[in-house]
C-alpha cells in the first residue's frame, strides 16, 4: 500500500465530487420564530389591563375622594415641608458626605478612622432612632456652647429654642444622607484614574483646584447615578419626620386619615401619587444632570428621550415592514 | 569614558537639570542606585535603556513626582522638592513644590488629558489655575500653541474625540502652556498606533530645534540618534554610559549597551 491509512478515511468522508453543493443565492435569513415570547407579552398584557381596569372600576378606592383631597391645602403644606426637609438635607448630606468622603481619603490615619466610624455607626442606627435621640436632645444636653474645648465658652445657645422640630428633622436626616454619600463619593473620587491625579500635579496646579476643577467633575459622572438612588431614597425617608411631629406629606395625609377614617385609602392614593411625581421630576433632573457630566466621556451625548423615541418609532416601522415582506 | 568630555566643567550658567546621587527605592527593590546626570541649557537628552531599568522612575524624580530617598534634583539651580537647612535637606511645602513643577513640562505616556474639558481648555487651564495669566490672555495663547502642533482647527473638540497622535500633541501643546524650562517626556510614543508615532515625533524635533531643554524617554532609536545632543543609557537603576549618539549608538563601550542595542534594532 502506497498510501497511509488516515488519507484513505479522510478521502472516503468526503463528498462525492461529481455532486458539488447547491450554491446559496444571496438572500435574507429567515429570522426564528418565538412563539414563548408572544405567549408571556400576551400574558402579562391582559395581567396589566386588569390591574389597571380594577384600580379604576373598585369603589373601595373612592377615587371620587381622591380628587377631592389632592390638592387640598392640608396636603400641599404637607408636600411643602417634605420638599423643604428633603431639599436641606439632600444637600447637607452631600456636603458632609464630600468632606467625609475625602476624610477617607487623607493620609491622616486618626480623620479615617473618624470618618470610618461614622460611616460605620450612622449606617447602624436606623433613621427613626436617631430622629427621635434628636428629638430629646435638649434633655440630654440643656445648652449647647462656642468655645475653647473643656475651656471657658464664648456664646451660648439654649438649646430647646435652637432646635425647631424642623431643625431636628432637617439633622437627622442630614447625618444619616452624609453616611451614605460619604460611600457614594469616595467611590465617585476613586474612579477617576490615578493618571489624572498625577498629571494635574505635574502641571503645578493648586491642589484645591485640582479637586474642583479636574478630579471631582470627574467623579461626578459615577457619583450622579448613585446620588440621585440615596436622593430617591431621602424623599421617601422623609415620612418618618412625622414622628418629630413634623407635619409633612405623609404626616398630614395621616392626621386626615384619623379624622376621616373612611378616607384612609384615598388618602393613601394621594400620598403614592405625590411621591410618585416627586420621584419621577428627581428621575428627569438626573438625566439631564448625566447627560451634562457626559461631556467627554463619550465621543457623543446619550439621546434625550425625544430623540430616543423618535428612533425607536422608525426602527418598529422599518421592522414591521421587514416581517411584512417576509 | 565619554562622560568626562561632557562635563560642563567652565560651564558658569547652572544646569538646566542636575540629578545629583540620587537613590530610589520601593521596599526592598533599588530603582535608582546612586544616578548623576547634567542636562544643559538647550541640550536634548533621550534616555534608554530596557524595560524596568529606572528610566521612567528617573524622570518623574526630576518633576518630583517621585521622592528621591537620598540625593537631590536642581532644575535650573532651583533644588526640587527639597530645601536646604542646615546640614540637612528640608521637604517643601506641598504648595512650593506644585509652583516648582509648574515650570518643568511633562508629556505622558497615556496622555493623561482631562477628558470633560476641551481641547482649548485643557491647553489654558494650567496657566489660568497658577494665576499666570488672565482668562483671555490663555486661551490666545492655546489657540496659539494649538496651531503650533497643527490643531488649530480641533480646539472645541473633546480629547476623546482625537486620535492618539492629536491627544499627544494637545498634551505637549498643554506643557508649553506653562513656558516651562524644561520638558520632561515619559515614552511619548509607546501607546501610540505606529502611524501616528511620526507625527507627535515631528512636534518634539522642532521643539528641539528651537533650542527647548528636553530630556526624553523613549524606544525610537532612530529618533535619538537624529535629534539628541546626548543619549544617555541606563540599567539597574544605574547610567551605564552617556555620550552623543553616534558615540553611544554607534560604538558602544559597554557590553549591557550593546545587548540592549541589539535587541532594539
Amino acid at each position: 500500500m502506497s498510501e497511509p491509512p488516515g488519507a484513505a478515511v479522510s478521502l472516503a468522508e468526503a463528498p462525492p465530487a461529481d455532486e458539488p453543493p447547491k450554491p446559496l443565492t444571496a438572500q435574507r435569513v429567515l429570522p426564528l420564530r418565538r412563539p414563548w415570547r408572544w405567549i408571556a407579552t400576551a400574558v402579562v398584557l391582559v395581567l396589566a389591563v386588569q390591574f389597571v381596569h380594577g384600580l379604576a372600576t373598585n369603589p373601595f378606592y373612592q377615587w371620587d375622594r381622591f380628587g377631592y383631597w389632592f390638592l387640598r391645602p392640608t396636603i400641599l403644606d404637607g408636600l411643602l415641608i417634605t420638599l423643604e426637609v428633603a431639599a436641606y438635607s439632600a444637600v447637607l448630606g452631600l456636603l458632609g458626605g464630600i468632606l467625609l468622603a475625602l476624610a477617607r481619603l487623607s493620609k491622616s490615619p486618626v480623620l479615617r478612622a473618624v470618618s470610618w466610624t461614622y460611616v460605620w455607626a450612622l449606617r447602624s442606627i436606623p433613621l427613626i432612632v436617631v430622629l427621635l435621640f434628636l428629638y430629646n436632645f435638649s434633655a440630654l444636653y440643656r445648652t449647647l456652647s462656642v468655645g475653647v474645648p473643656f475651656g471657658p465658652a464664648f456664646f451660648s445657645f439654649d438649646e430647646s429654642k435652637l432646635a425647631t422640630d424642623m431643625v431636628v428633622a432637617v439633622i437627622g436626616l442630614s447625618l444619616n444622607e452624609a453616611a451614605y454619600a460619604a460611600e457614594v463619593v469616595r467611590g465617585g473620587i476613586l474612579s477617576v484614574d490615578q493618571g489624572q491625579h498625577e498629571a494635574a500635579s505635574a502641571l503645578g496646579l493648586p491642589k484645591s483646584y485640582q479637586f474642583r476643577r479636574i478630579v471631582f467633575p470627574q467623579a461626578l459622572r459615577s457619583i450622579t447615578p448613585n446620588y440621585v438612588n440615596q436622593l430617591i431614597g431621602l424623599i421617601k425617608s422623609t415620612s418618618l419626620v412625622f414622628y418629630v411631629s413634623l407635619l409633612d406629606l405623609f404626616g398630614s395625609a395621616q392626621t386626615m386619615g384619623s379624622t376621616y377614617p373612611g378616607d384612609i385609602v384615598p388618602l393613601l392614593l394621594v400620598v403614592t401619587v405625590w411621591y410618585l411625581i416627586l420621584t419621577s421630576v428627581v428621575s428627569v433632573i438626573q438625566f439631564y444632570v448625566e447627560r451634562y457630566y457626559a461631556r467627554g466621556a463619550t465621543r457623543s451625548l446619550p439621546p434625550t428621550p425625544i430623540q430616543r423615541l423618535r428612533t425607536g418609532l422608525t426602527d418598529l416601522r422599518a421592522r414591521i415592514r421587514r416581517e411584512a415582506a417576509v | 569614558m565619554s562622560t568626562k568630555t561632557l562635563e560642563p566643567s567652565t560651564d558658569i550658567t547652572p544646569a538646566a537639570v542636575e540629578v545629583h546621587d540620587v537613590h530610589k527605592w520601593y521596599g526592598a527593590n533599588r530603582v535608582l542606585d546612586g544616578v548623576d546626570l547634567t542636562v544643559r541649557p538647550g541640550e536634548v537628552t533621550v534616555i534608554l535603556g530596557p524595560s524596568g531599568s529606572g528610566k521612567s522612575t528617573l524622570l518623574r524624580v526630576i518633576n518630583h513626582l517621585e521622592k528621591p530617598e537620598i540625593g537631590y534634583v536642581s532644575v535650573n539651580g532651583e533644588r526640587i522638592g527639597v530645601k536646604r537647612q542646615g546640614e540637612r535637606l528640608k521637604e517643601l511645602s506641598e504648595r512650593a513644590i506644585l509652583a516648582q513643577r509648574s515650570r518643568i513640562g511633562f508629556v505622558f505616556q497615556n496622555f493623561n488629558l482631562f477628558p470633560h474639558l476641551t481641547v482649548l481648555d485643557n491647553v489654558a487651564a494650567a496657566p489660568v489655575a497658577t494665576g499666570r495669566l488672565a482668562k483671555p490672555e490663555a486661551l490666545e495663547l492655546a489657540r496659539e500653541l494649538l496651531g503650533r502642533v497643527g490643531l488649530g482647527e480641533k480646539t472645541g473638540a473633546y480629547p476623546r474625540q482625537l486620535s492618539g497622535g492629536q491627544q499627544q500633541r494637545v498634551a505637549i501643546a498643554r506643557a508649553l502652556a506653562l513656558r516651562p524650562g524644561v520638558i520632561l517626556f515619559d515614552e511619548p510614543t509607546s501607546a501610540l498606533d505606529p502611524e501616528l508615532v511620526g507625527e507627535v515625533l515631528a512636534v518634539i524635533k522642532d521643539l528641539a530645534t528651537s533650542g527647548t531643554t528636553l530630556v526624553i524617554v523613549t524606544h525610537e532609536i532612530g529618533f535619538a540618534r537624529e535629534v539628541a545632543d546626548r543619549v544617555v543609557f541606563i540599567d539597574g537603576g544605574k547610567i551605564v554610559e552617556q555620550g552623543p549618539p553616534h558615540e553611544v549608538l554607534g560604538k558602544p563601550q559597554h557590553e549591557r549597551t550593546r545587548d540592549f542595542l541589539s535587541k532594539v534594532l
